[in-house]
C-alpha cells in the first residue's frame, strides 16, 4: 500500500510541476492521472496491490468532497443576492446536461454496435 | 466541573484531530442513513454529512478556516484519488476505445448543453453579467472552472461554490433521472455523471460500478479540457 501511495503522489507531483512550468489549462492531478495511465500502458498491466489501493481510495471518493461542500454552505452569502436565478439555472442546466449526454451516447453506441458489430 | 469541560472543549477545538474525526463520523452517519433509506438517491451521504457538519459549526460558532485545519487532510486526498482514476480507465480501456465515437459525441453534446443552458438561463432570468460568466464553467472540475472564470472576468470564489452545487445536484438527481429516461447503458450513465457534475458525479458513479466510474472519470477529465476551450468562445457571443 505504501508503494502504491508513493506512486500516486509522485505522479501527482510531476503533474503539478509540469502544469507550473509548461502552463497547461488542466489541473496537476489530471496530468498525473495521464502519467499513471501511460505507466500502466507501458507495463501492459496493473499490479494487484496498486489496483487494490486505487479502487479502495476511489470507493470513498464521496467522502473527499465533504470539506469543500461544507465551505459552500458557509460561503452561501456569495450567491445570496441572486439565489433564485442561480438555483433555477443550476438545476435545469445540470439535469439537461445529464439527459443530453446519456441520451446521445447510449443511442449512438447502439447504432455504432449495429454498424460495427 | 463546568470550567474543566470548557477547558477540554477549548483544547479539543484547537486540534485538527477534532474536525478530522467529526468529518469522518458525519460521513459514516450519511452512509448509514443512506443504507437505512434503502439506498434512496435523495439520502445522499455527502449531503447528509455536509448538513450535519454545517449545523455543528453554526452551533459551536466555529469558523470555516478552523474546521478546515482538520478537514484539509481529507480534502488533500482528492489529488491522489484523481491520479488513481488511471486504474479503472486502464482496466476498461478496451471498451473505451471501441466506443470512442459515441463517447466523443456524448461529450460534445453534453459540454455544449452545460455551458449554453447555464449562461442562457442566467441571461433569460436577467441575472448579472458577473453571475453569467462565473456560471459558464460550472460543470468542469473546480480548479479548471475557477481559472476560466478568473480569465473572463467572473468571480472565482462564486464559481467554486457553483461547481460544488452542480456536483451535488447532479449526484442527487442523476441516478433518478437516468433511470426515469431508461438509460441502462452503464457506460453512458457514467459519462453523463462525469460530464454534468465532475468529481462528485464520478464519486456517485463509482457507487454503482467500476465501469460507470471509469467512464465518469473519463467524462470529467475530457470535459475539463473542452470547457476550457468552449467557454471563452461562447461567453464572447453573449
Amino acid at each position: 500500500m505504501l508503494e502504491s501511495l508513493a506512486l500516486l503522489l509522485v505522479c501527482q507531483l510531476i503533474g503539478e510541476l509540469l502544469v507550473q512550468f509548461v502552463v497547461l489549462p488542466i489541473p496537476g492531478p489530471v496530468l498525473g492521472m495521464v502519467l499513471l495511465f501511460l505507466i500502466l500502458a507501458a507495463r501492459r498491466g496493473i499490479p494487484e496491490r496498486l489496483r487494490h489501493t486505487c479502487l479502495t481510495l476511489l470507493s470513498h471518493l464521496s467522502l473527499l468532497f465533504v470539506p469543500a461542500g461544507v465551505g459552500v454552505v458557509v460561503y452561501f452569502d456569495a450567491i445570496a443576492q441572486e439565489w433564485l436565478v442561480i438555483l433555477v439555472a443550476l438545476v435545469v442546466s445540470t439535469v439537461a446536461t445529464l439527459a443530453v449526454t446519456a441520451f446521445t451516447m447510449s443511442r449512438l453506441a447502439r447504432w455504432w454496435a449495429k454498424r460495427h458489430g | 466541573m463546568d470550567s474543566t469541560l470548557t477547558e477540554l472543549w477549548v483544547y479539543l477545538a484547537r486540534e485538527p484531530l477534532l474536525h478530522l474525526t467529526l468529518t469522518l463520523l458525519a460521513y459514516l452517519c450519511g452512509v448509514k442513513l443512506h443504507q437505512w433509506s434503502g439506498q434512496s438517491a435523495l439520502a445522499n451521504p455527502v449531503v447528509i454529512a455536509i448538513a450535519l457538519l454545517v449545523g455543528l459549526l453554526i452551533m459551536t460558532e466555529t469558523p470555516y478556516a478552523r474546521y478546515f485545519e482538520g478537514a484539509q487532510f481529507i480534502h488533500f486526498l482528492l489529488g491522489p484519488a484523481t491520479v488513481a482514476l488511471a486504474v479503472p480507465l486502464y482496466q476498461h480501456f478496451g471498451r473505451i476505445r471501441a466506443q470512442l465515437v459515441p463517447i466523443i459525441a456524448g461529450l460534445l453534446a453534453g459540454s455544449l448543453t452545460a455551458i449554453v443552458s447555464a449562461t442562457g438561463l442566467v441571461w433569460l432570468l436577467s441575472g448579472s453579467r458577473e453571475t453569467l460568466v462565473s456560471m459558464a464553467p460550472k460543470s468542469a472540475t473546480t480548479p479548471v472552472a475557477m481559472g476560466i472564470a478568473e480569465q473572463l472576468g467572473g468571480l472565482p470564489a462564486l464559481t467554486a461554490v457553483l461547481v460544488i452545487m452542480t456536483g451535488i445536484i447532479g449526484a442527487v438527481t442523476g441516478p433518478l433521472l437516468l433511470r426515469w429516461l431508461r438509460i441502462d447503458d452503464e457506460a453512458a450513465r457514467g459519462l453523463a455523471l462525469g460530464v454534468a457534475s465532475h468529481g462528485i458525479g464520478t464519486a456517485r458513479a463509482f457507487q454503482s460500478s467500476d465501469l460507470a466510474g471509469a467512464f465518469s472519470g473519463l467524462g470529467m477529465g475530457l470535459n475539463a479540457l473542452l470547457t476550457a476551450l468552449l467557454v471563452p468562445l461562447i461567453v464572447q457571443l453573449i
